[in-house]
């Protein structure tokens, strides 16, 4: 089982408490009578779907009920580091290099 | 018992006979609370506090008590707030008049959920049946609050004591709750 942290909480959970989001820092179109299908589709469906690092968001639904993103080695899953909803996606490459990837 | 006393909020329910008496672990059904789920900003906290009468804590997972009431923290903007079942009115009015149009969302939940008191000296042993968490003192100090699951019901976990656990649960999930841990607390009668 992984152990999550919850930097709302500040503690290490089970996953058992949490839900994960899909990919973070996907931005809604700001003004959706001006955005074509194509632009719709894709926000609402394409994802990058990384092997390796990549940024996600999490909730911890059985706790705060706080959304917060977290970047997790999908091969390895591994967490590298959490960090509250609404703060700048870290340098994920600089992150990956500093795990010895 | 004696730190059950201590804590005149939470008091086994005088008509219940208790779900579980062993010498290592015993477990009473807790009298019904007023309970009420505060969400707010920072601005508000002082006031909602003082209309309460105990401050609302801003730390993650701790409680604040004073007396018959505890403001126990749930998230970064959110708190369940408890009294005495006849004070719920009251509080109500008087904390949404102290708020006026700040902007906040209070609502009465007193009969979502019950509560037990899981107390003894294998009382986190038995907890940990069904709940991942680290229970030790260290960890999980006297006054820390928490939701979580057990097994597979949302639970909220209060450490009144250093033997003393309040824990809460939905009225329908109750009896999946208690059940379980009166089944895992057999282990003991064997041993």
């Amino acid at each position: 089982m992984l152990l999550i942290y919850c930097p709302y909480c500040d503690v290490e959970r089970a996953e058992t408490e949490f839900h994960c989001g899909g990919e973070a820092h996907i931005a809604r179109p700001s003004d959706p009578s001006q955005t074509s299908e194509e632009e719709w589709v894709e926000f609402l469906y394409m994802r990058s779907n990384t092997k390796g690092v990549a940024a996600e968001r999490w909730r911890h639904i059985h706790g705060c009920g706080r959304f917060f993103n977290a970047v997790r080695d999908t091969v390895s899953d591994k967490f590298l580091k959490f960090y509250k909803a609404g703060e700048t996606m870290p340098d994920l490459e600089k992150i990956s290099k500093e795990a010895g990837k | 018992m004696s730190e059950l006393l201590a804590n005149d909020l939470i008091t086994p329910d005088a008509g219940e006979s208790p779900l579980l008496s062993l010498s290592e672990v015993s477990i009473l059904k807790a009298a019904p609370l007023t309970r009420l789920s505060l969400r707010a900003r920072d601005a508000s906290l002082k006031d909602a506090g003082k209309a309460f009468g105990a401050a609302l804590p801003v730390n993650p997972l701790l409680a604040e008590t004073s007396k018959k009431r505890a403001a126990l923290w749930m998230g970064p903007d959110e708190w369940t707030l408890l009294a005495p079942e006849e004070d719920c009115q009251a509080l109500f009015t008087a904390i949404e008049e102290k708020l006026g149009d700040q902007p906040h969302s209070l609502v009465d939940i007193s009969d979502r959920s019950e509560a037990i008191i899981v107390s003894g000296e294998k009382a986190s042993w038995l907890l940990n049946t069904g709940i991942f968490i680290d229970f030790s003192i260290e960890s999980f100090p006297v006054g820390t609050v928490t939701r979580t699951v057990f097994h597979k019901s949302p639970v909220m976990v209060w450490r009144t004591g250093t033997d003393t656990f309040v824990v809460e649960a939905w009225v329908s999930f109750m009896e999946y709750v208690t059940g379980l841990l009166v089944q895992s607390a057999q282990e003991l009668e064997v041993a």
